[in-house]
């Protein structure tokens, strides 16, 4: 059973997937060490494959192909949280914000297991796989450089300060989120920002970071309020592709 | 040890080479082959590392699914080349962090052909085409060398390549296919590509103080002309398939030898190049040394964190 609105859930995580996968390969080259440049690159990749994985269902339901969607649509029509469109910062912020990305991913895809949607739950298991390595390095990440030296504590809490409420927009309910939770497809964003709080909570205790205390989550990207990063990186996106429109590259 | 014991084993080594025998990491080898091996094998390193980045500047705007993500993977690859090659010259006694520091400090030499601009799309194509057809060309000789560690990593290298070439002429064969000015951006990249991809396989044999020696030792199994010329004899075929125009008039087959004969390179250039001094040489190494500055604190972190100081942890150099 599929509901007439679901594709508006498929687009907003296909954008998430593309607009990381994206910033994460801006890593490619110039990682702190060659060990965080093969695994970022390969984050990257992985990333960048999910969204086709959704953007392949939505054109099923559709008719737009993966590439018109990512390299032919304005990007103030991209509805990704502005969590993912925010500048790759240092190697905390990307670490940290990838390890907040990573647990949203898999608290997100166990709840699709139990959809009334079969693409969703067959996509979930297969994206699930991946994701397990995913967050095996970058939790592996938070709890060495979370307080190794006074340098990476300083460093990995501002990481934490400037992303944990970017992070909760993620959760930001969908426009037609209602029909959805109705028809079965999805757990309400409400119940997942729950159970996000209480994965990343220990992992971060384990290494002294504290989430802010006083926080609004940093909403909008599914409304498409977006910020200039996001037109910027859209723009570099679609650069090459635009120049000969439906041309083949 | 006596004069007359470093004669016979050097006797027995030059024999076990003659043989075709490899020598592995804890052989006796003379210092001489030992030196040259580290400078080789950490320049060749040098260049995976640096030549992430002509490339690496058109991750962000490859044009669809495809190109991006074999794009990443492809400079991926090359991150993982130069882990290889430093793991291989590790065998040798060096370390990482010795090599990546004579590389920022500009002591270290890389393939000339990374220190020129990357302006267009089409630079990817021709670069992943060209570029990685001479490499592939050098490290089929080179796999064939005499050190264990070295050859066995160019035969693994070799086989990675092979699917950088189809990236690289995949994204060719769609350009020349394309739209006039897609054709164009195609031809315009092999024009400024053609001199500095030949220049790769190093000076010509007359004047190229390493050959003799290395070739000696087996360190090098062809010379650098022979690569030289094994490079054009198969890239200029596949060029003009493409209806695409070789940059040199004089670009022929010779009737008599069946090779193709072509104007040389400016070797002059070559030489500027090579000793730091090309288009974009201060540009790669500046972006080197901020990656490396930037990451300091977390090679730090992570050494304190397995209670070691980074001075030993040749892994997170």
């Amino acid at each position: 059973m599929t509901t007439p609105t679901i594709e508006s859930l498929l687009l907003a995580m296909a954008d998430d997937e593309l607009v990381l996968g994206h910033r994460n390969a801006e890593w490619t080259g110039h990682s702190p060490i060659l060990e965080e440049d093969i695994a970022f690159s390969n984050i990257a990749q992985d990333e960048i494959g999910h969204a086709l994985i959704w953007y392949t269902a939505y054109e099923k339901l559709a008719g737009r192909s993966p590439d018109q969607m990512a390299f032919e649509r304005p990007w103030n029509e991209f509805t990704c949280a502005r969590f993912v469109t925010y500048p790759k910062g240092d190697f905390a912020y990307t670490v940290v914000r990838q390890f907040f990305f990573d647990v949203a991913e898999e608290v997100r895809l166990r709840s699709f297991l139990a959809s009334s949607s079969e693409v969703l739950r067959s996509s979930a298991a297969k994206i699930l796989k991946e994701e397990a390595y995913h967050r095996l390095h970058t939790q592996g990440l938070v709890e060495r450089l979370g307080d190794a030296t006074e340098e990476s504590r300083r460093r990995m809490q501002a990481g934490v300060t400037a992303a944990y409420a970017q992070a909760l927009g993620l959760f930001e309910a969908l426009p037609d989120e209602a029909v959805l939770v109705a028809g079965g497809v999805m757990t309400p964003n409400i119940e997942l920002a729950r159970s996000w709080i209480e994965a990343v909570a220990p992992v971060l205790r384990s290494v002294s970071l504290t989430p802010p205390v006083a926080l609004t989550a940093d909403a909008g990207g599914r409304r498409k309020k977006h910020l200039p990063d996001l037109e910027q990186l859209v723009t570099d996106l679609q650069s090459v592709y635009r120049l000969v429109p439906g041309g083949a590259w | 040890m006596s004069e007359q014991d470093e004669k016979e084993h050097l006797a027995e080594f030059e024999a076990r080479i003659a043989r075709g025998e490899k020598v592995e990491p804890g052989d006796w080898m003379p210092e001489e082959y030992r030196h040259n091996l580290i400078r080789m094998i950490g320049q060749h390193a040098h260049s995976e590392i640096v030549g992430q980045l002509p490339e690496g500047k058109w991750i962000p705007f490859a044009p669809g699914f495809r190109r991006k993500l074999t794009l990443i993977a492809k400079v991926q690859d090359e991150a993982g080349h130069g882990q290889l090659l430093y793991r291989a010259a590790e065998t040798l006694g060096a370390t990482r962090q010795e090599m990546i520091e004579e590389l920022l400090a500009g002591k270290a030499k890389y393939s000339n052909v990374f220190n020129y601009p990357t302006p267009t799309w089409a630079d990817v194509g021709v670069i992943g085409w060209l570029v990685d057809t001479a490499a592939v060309v050098n490290q089929s000789m080179l796999a064939q060398g005499s050190y264990g560690p070295y050859a066995r990593a160019m035969r693994r290298i070799c086989y990675e390549e092979a699917f950088h070439i189809k990236q690289g002429y995949d994204a060719v064969v769609a350009l020349a296919k394309g739209t006039p000015e897609q054709r164009a951006m195609a031809q315009d990249a092999v024009n400024r590509w053609w001199y500095p991809t030949l220049m790769m396989s190093g000076p010509p044999d007359k004047i190229s103080e390493h050959t003799e020696r290395a070739m000696r030792w087996r360190i090098k199994t062809k010379t650098n002309d022979q690569v030289r010329q094994e490079f054009v004899d198969l890239i200029v075929p596949q060029i003009r398939a493409l209806g695409l125009d070789v940059p040199d008039a004089e670009c022929a087959p010779d009737k008599a030898t069946g090779h193709y004969q072509f104007t040389r390179p400016d070797w002059n250039e070559l030489k500027r190049v090579v000793n730091g001094d090309g288009p974009c040489n201060a540009e790669r190494i500046a972006a080197r040394r901020k990656a490396h500055d930037d990451g300091r604190w977390v090679r730090e972190a992570l050494a304190a964190k397995s209670g070691q100081s980074t001075k030993t942890a040749p892994l997170l150099a």
